[in-house]
């Protein structure tokens, strides 16, 4: 959903990697290149001219070192800024002490707030909770029945407001209705209102102030442009908003409202709407949303992470090694280390452009540590040998690091055909064969 | 009736004062800085024209500065009738239409921009037939069904989950027989990225062709007026899978602008036609091009 932006930022860095080194001029280039591709993607006006602003002020006060390319520099800057906006960690509902825990889903007209009560209660049902959904939604035709349908599918009780016209007194209504039972969650639809309509502003107040809900949900269209923070500051100011859900991002939008959203009101986006069905809500994780923006493009970090770890030498010594082709199990092994080091495989992939795009690859951790296994269960002899290793032998290393035999085979063979791609790789160009290596994973 | 006008005004009043103001000192004199430059820039972009049409009307201005040290008329006179190149010629009403076909993304506001169209026609005079068509949406057959009740507007509906194209192969059947000549379709929302979903609307539209010519139809997509340069993408994806004979925009009570209709309209020729400035029946206003940009760009 964020490859766009990724290869914005991807011809961005490309550029600059081209120039070779970093004048004022092209730090300018540079740093509007990234607005550019920032505005495209929808990021609030404000939000993306202090981020820029931040960014170069950074970039210019900074020593040029000799080890690290001034792209590096620039790119690690970036991810540090958008890192940043973006938070650390995913954040869980909020939930009563005891008893039964009121959340109310507010948000503009059409952004899918009635959906996504049903895939919140669909969610907290198949955690075994027990969940009623409530509707005070009055005004658009058929939103209660809406509702009521999407409760039915979700298997979570609904509740009749019976033809009431007053969203207040459904409110009073409901907290008189569940005194004695034992409802995990009550989720409140809320009528879809615009962020200048004052009366129903004040009707939502009052629905607060009536119901005191432990979390107020803000739904937020990810397809929104530039009113987008207007929009949300409106609901934040009027009833205070505790988290955020972004909806809609299964079509092409660049999303950039999350930026916008998560930098000014400082609210965690604690799911994502993912589709029309009630199985389309994932948790949202800022982490991976904000290495997905960069990780459209961020070699160059990949590269300076893998150059601190493995050391120019042993870059070096790789490059001669590949280059022959005489690569071995030590060597393999040597390597599945400093990924280790770096960080999980999965970090590393986020990284790379375009991996989210590949297939096939053993994004497991654990399958690493298989073949990690394997490899430590061979003698010196057969990881330098590896043609040597015979079906005796297969068999004895499969005993000894715990695998299946096949598991062996497949090993061997991915470790030939590996072999013969470097080989071939490496052919036309020796340099940057570290970079090669690396995006092979 | 209402002033249209002073209607739209009012709707666009909450941000023009700002607007206006910065846009004024700019127009005082002859010369523009780089300050001014990235004025104009934020006041383009955050009305969501989008960045191409943004740097293009920037450059001009620039050179247009450059070009005339003497120059007498205003920025705003030049950036105005900029604006006016982007949209095409007025839209006018042709009388041949029988069926209208209505879509757009989840949520935009189609159903209910329907319920105002089919008030309109119905005022002037048409017989108007309503056809469910979304019959993937909880209760979307129920909305529609309120409106016609409402409106005293006959409705086709089948069960939920029935084939879209054969509600409206009903309704096309049925017409005559009800002394109606004009079909309003409401179809579900979808992403303009689904392809399924967009195969089922092509479908539809193959449907249609079978019973009326093409000038007896007209496609009209409902956009959102909150939506920022993705109504482009969507725009672009349906002209090109069903073809798109109009625009409306709904939702323009909003603070957004809906400015990415200039990169539509620049990129597919497409006219808007009206825009939706509430949730009531009458909340609907024709679209003329001079208005909007003479409200957006009000002193
Ligand atoms: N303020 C305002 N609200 C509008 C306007 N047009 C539609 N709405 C509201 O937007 C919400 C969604 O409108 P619908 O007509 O149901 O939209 P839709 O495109 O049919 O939605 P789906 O069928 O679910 O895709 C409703 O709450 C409408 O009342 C408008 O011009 N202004
Ligand atoms: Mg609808």
């Amino acid at each position: 959903m964020f490859d766009s932006l990724g290869d914005k930022f991807n011809n961005v860095f490309r550029y600059i990697r081209g120039t070779g080194k970093m004048s004022e001029k092209n730090i300018d280039e540079a740093v509007r290149s990234v607005k550019m591709a920032l505005l495209e993607a929808d990021v609030d006006y404000k939000v993306v001219k202090d981020f820029v602003a931040d960014v170069k002020k950074r970039v210019i006060g900074q020593e040029v070192t000799k080890n690290i390319l001034p792209e590096q520099q620039f790119v690690k800057i970036i991810h540090e800024e958008l890192t940043e906006i973006m938070g650390k960690s995913n954040i869980d509902l909020t939930c009563a002490n005891i008893g039964t825990t009121y959340l109310m889903v507010v948000g503009i007209q059409g952004s899918g707030k009635t959906t996504a009560c049903g895939k919140l209660a669909f969610l907290l049902q198949s955690q075994k909770k027990k969940v009623l959904l409530v509707s005070t939604d009055i005004r658009r035709p058929a939103a209660i029945t809406q509702l009521k349908i999407l409760a039915k599918k979700a298997n979570a009780s609904f509740f009749d407001p019976e033809g009431e016209k007053d969203p207040c007194k459904i409110v009073k209504n409901v907290s008189e209705y569940v005194r004695h039972k034992d409802y995990d969650y009550v989720i409140f639809d809320t009528a879809g209102r615009l962020e200048l309509d004052e009366p129903l502003m004040k009707e939502l107040t009052q629905i607060k102030i009536i119901l005191k809900p432990h979390e107020i949900l803000f739904v937020a269209d990810s397809m929104m442009g530039q009113s987008a923070l207007k929009v949300a500051r409106s609901f934040d100011e009027n009833i205070g908003v505790d988290g955020v859900i972004l909806n809609k991002l299964d079509g092409d939008t660049r999303g950039g409202v999350a930026l916008s959203v998560k930098k000014v009101l400082g609210k965690p986006i604690k799911f994502m709407g993912l589709g029309e069905k009630l199985v389309d809500l994932e948790v949202f994780h800022p982490e991976r949303l904000a290495s997905r923006i960069l990780g459209m493009g961020d070699v160059v970090s990949l590269v300076e992470k893998a150059k601190k770890t493995v050391g120019d030498k042993e870059a070096e010594y790789f490059e001669k090694k590949i280059r022959k082709a005489n690569l071995d199990f030590d060597d393999f092994l040597r390597q599945l280390q400093y990924i280790k080091k770096m960080g999980s495989l999965k970090d590393i992939l986020a990284m790379l452009p375009g991996a989210n795009k590949l297939k096939n690859i053993p994004t497991d951790d654990k399958q690493m540590v298989h073949v990690e296994a394997m490899i430590l269960s061979m003698t010196p002899y057969e990881r330098q040998h590896p043609h040597m290793i015979n079906p005796s032998r297969r068999k004895r290393i499969a005993k000894g690091s715990g695998c299946e035999v096949n598991q062996v085979n497949r090993l061997l063979k991915q470790f030939e055909t590996m072999k013969k791609m470097m080989k071939k790789v490496t052919q036309g160009k020796s340099k940057d064969i570290m970079k090669n290596m690396m995006s092979r994973f | 009736m209402l002033n249209l006008m002073s209607r739209l005004k009012k709707s666009l009043q909450k941000t023009q004062s700002s607007l206006t103001q910065r846009m004024s000192h700019i127009v005082l004199k002859n010369t523009i800085d780089e300050d001014e430059i990235e004025e104009l820039e934020e006041i383009l972009i955050t009305a969501d024209m989008g960045v191409p049409i943004t740097m293009e009307l920037i450059d001009s201005v620039r050179a247009k500065v450059k070009a005339s040290k003497d120059m007498t008329d205003d920025i705003y006179g030049f950036l105005r009738e900029s604006l006016r190149t982007y949209l095409p010629d007025e839209w006018k009403e042709t009388n041949k239409v029988k069926v209208l076909l209505v879509f757009g993304v989840n949520g935009s506001g189609k159903t209910t921009t329907i319920a105002k169209l089919a008030k309109k026609y119905k005022d002037e005079g048409r017989k108007v037939l309503l056809a469910a068509a979304d019959t993937f949406r909880a209760a979307a057959v129920e909305q529609l069904r309120v409106w016609s009740k409402r409106l005293e507007i006959p409705m086709i509906e089948k069960a939920d989950g029935a084939d879209p194209s054969s509600v409206i192969y009903e309704a096309l059947e049925g017409m005559k027989a009800r002394g109606c000549d004009l079909l309003i379709i409401d179809t579900a929302g979808r992403l303009h990225t689904n392809k399924n979903l967009m195969d089922e609307m092509s479908k539809m539209k193959r449907t249609i062709a079978q019973h009326v010519s093409s000038s007896e139809l007209r496609t009209q997509m409902i956009l959102d007026a909150t939506t920022g340069n993705n109504g482009l993408m969507q725009a672009r994806q349906f002209d090109k899978t069903i073809g798109i004979d109009e625009l409306i925009l709904a939702k323009f009570d909003s603070s957004a602008k809906g400015g990415f209709i200039f990169s539509i309209a620049r990129e597919l020729k497409l006219p808007v036609k009206y825009l939706g400035i509430g949730e009531g029946v009458d909340d609907l206003l024709p679209f003329s091009r001079d208005d909007f940009i003479e409200a957006l760009f009000e002193r």
